[in-house]
């Protein structure tokens, strides 16, 4: 359980990350963004990066690690990132412009806090899995973390890689599905249906926890759980675009781009001052 | 290293079953992971010898990959076995981004590729995999020509930087190329025999054939320069520039004509200008009726006889 303040202070962070991905996107004009996927894990950042992650520029081998194998998040990782002190405001404010690395989907840059070059779906499960393979043989006492997007579940590489995970029993790993129940062609239900998600996981070999993915102490005990010789599955209940009414729950803005009267709209629906002109 | 030893072995056999466990000791750091196929690539000796540095897949090739990328980021040299027709075709994306993008360290060791698979059918040819490997940014492409330059191949992959993919063709039954030890360089031709009237460049284990192609060749008084192209990527274009005043350059290829060994000459070539014809001998882009290697060979006019005779009676056609 957390308590009060670290519960405001999560809250608080998560609003910061939210106002973050609306500017840079913002800033990013016509090239467009990823809003939709992005404003939905930004508790699950918030939480893991603020509470969990162990992130030591001076000791990189034993640091957690951190893979978006759901790619087109990146913009939400590279905002989590900078509010951690692990980005710089450059780096953000270079986010899709011509020449930077910081583009819709994030290139490996370990200095940065980016363990993969995501992008291409279910890879980066994959290679957490072998990540946390190679983790375990080298006899390191970290975790792996692995945001996975619901619509990527449709990918058959996300079961293959799952299959070893438990096979292997790989308990240093934790995987989060952020659960929003939309991808780019409409709900998961229409197009490709993912239920039962948990009893899919559990058959797999994994402990599943289901949580609300908008709730910072939900997601805080979730991850305060260790694993007992099993690989540990978090399904968190997320509203794709969340915070942003326009955004919410509409497929279309899975990746778009925001005009100025939008941008000031989105950032009153954060809780931001906006001036009125 | 003493190559004699491999001789008479398939060129995996070499590699897992006999120099790997014997030299282990030196790369604490390698990882070797299968997708189902340790049994198929003589990998027994190794397991037993050294779990701690297996990992088994299943029959998952994408994932294979994918698993092995992320051992080695962690550190280790990860060496991938799998059929080439699947650990090429199927997981083609994952070898461009994993390896090629990310420059992972990963050694692919494609088994089987051309037409080994003789009786499996063309599920299980691979003569594509050369064209497609060649194409990843930062990907190296071996194909060693016996056992004895699989070995070769496989520790010059082990100790350089960046991915490697290496092709294995032919069986044990497959002609010794190399009875003894000789320079390996990646990206440098071995010269392996000298003539002044045709330039044949091959690669594999049709190299075997074409020792036999140019055997015949000089008995008709015509002789022939033979270059065991090991190395598709990097590629030794010096060497294609020696040929030039030649009457002929040919390339014989247990592949696909488009994108393989003639197309990587062809390429050279056609830059520069001023070169002899260029005569590509491989698979004419189609599907081949299944039959044993040698009836493979001699469909596709790969067989010593058939090598000989398309290069005299294009010599004769100039």
């Amino acid at each position: 359980m957390i308590d009060k303040e670290l519960t405001i202070q999560l809250e608080q962070l998560a609003k910061k990350i939210r106002v973050d991905i609306i500017r840079t996107g913002y800033l990013a004009g016509k090239n467009g963004a990823h809003f939709g996927g992005s404003l939905s894990p930004v508790e699950i950042l918030a939480v893991l990066y603020s509470c969990f992650v162990s992130f030591d520029k001076n000791d990189m081998e034993h640091r957690d690690r951190v893979i978006l194998s759901k790619g087109h998040a990146a913009l939400a990782h590279y905002c989590t990132l900078y509010e951690c002190g692990i980005m710089t405001k450059a780096d953000l404010d270079s986010f899709e412009q011509n020449g930077s690395d910081i583009v819709a989907h994030a290139k490996r840059n370990l200095s940065r806090g980016l363990d993969f070059s995501g992008g291409s779906l279910s890879l980066g499960t994959s290679y957490s899995v072998g990540v946390a393979h190679a983790c375990k043989r080298k006899g390191l006492n970290n975790q792996i973390y692995t945001l996975i997007g619901d619509g990527e579940m449709n990918e058959g590489l996300i079961w293959e890689a799952l299959m070893f995970a438990g096979h292997n029993r790989l308990d240093n790993l934790t995987i989060i599905i952020d659960h929003n129940h939309l991808q780019a062609d409409g709900t998961i239900e229409e197009v490709m249906n993912t239920a039962p998600l948990e009893d899919k996981l559990k058959a797999f070999g994994f402990d599943v926890i289901q949580v609300d993915g908008h709730s910072v102490s939900e997601l805080y005990d979730a991850f305060s759980q260790r694993p007992n010789g099993r690989p540990m599955a978090i399904i968190a209940e997320t509203v794709k675009g969340k915070g942003v009414s326009f955004i919410e729950n509409k497929a279309k803005w899975h990746h778009s781009s925001l005009n100025d009267a939008r941008y000031l709209k989105a950032l009153k629906d954060l809780g931001e001052e906006v001036e009125n002109d | 290293m003493n190559v004699q030893q491999y001789a008479g072995s398939g060129q995996a056999a070499a590699i897992f079953g006999m120099y790997l466990p014997d030299h282990i000791e030196e790369y604490p750091n390698v990882q070797v992971l299968s997708a189902d196929m340790s049994v198929a690539a003589s990998l027994d000796r190794f397991i037993y010898q050294s779990p701690e540095k297996f990992t088994e897949l299943g029959i998952a090739e994408q994932n294979l990959v994918g698993i092995s990328a992320g051992m080695a980021s962690e550190g280790y040299t990860c060496v991938a076995v799998a059929q080439a027709a699947f650990i090429t075709m199927r997981a083609y994306e994952m070898d461009r981004q994993y390896l090629g993008y990310m420059q992972n360290k990963v050694i692919l060791v494609g088994l089987n590729s051309g037409f080994y698979l003789q009786y499996f059918g063309n599920t299980h040819y691979c003569i594509e995999d050369l064209a497609i490997m060649r194409q990843i940014p930062g990907m190296m492409v071996l194909s060693p020509a016996d056992a004895g330059e699989a070995v070769m191949a496989f520790e010059a992959a082990l100790n350089c930087p960046g991915p490697v993919y290496i092709r294995l063709t032919g069986g044990s039954q497959a002609p010794t190329v190399y009875p003894e030890t000789c320079p390996f360089t990646i990206g440098k031709n071995n010269i392996l025999r000298e003539g002044q009237d045709v330039c044949l460049f091959t690669t594999g284990a049709c190299t075997g054939y074409s020792i036999q192609a140019a055997e015949i060749l000089s008995q008709q008084g015509i002789e022939t320069r033979l270059v065991d192209v090991h190395s598709l990527k990097p590629f030794d274009t010096e060497s294609v520039r020696e040929a030039k005043n030649y009457k002929l350059i040919v390339s014989a290829e247990e592949h696909n004509f488009v994108g393989g060994l003639g197309t990587a000459i062809a390429d050279v070539l056609a830059e520069e200008g001023g070169y002899p014809p260029l005569m590509k001998l491989g698979v004419k882009d189609r599907f081949s009726k299944p039959g044993d290697y040698d009836y493979l060979m001699h469909q596709h006019r790969l067989s010593p006889e058939l090598i000989a005779e398309d290069i005299k009676n294009k010599l004769q056609s100039l």
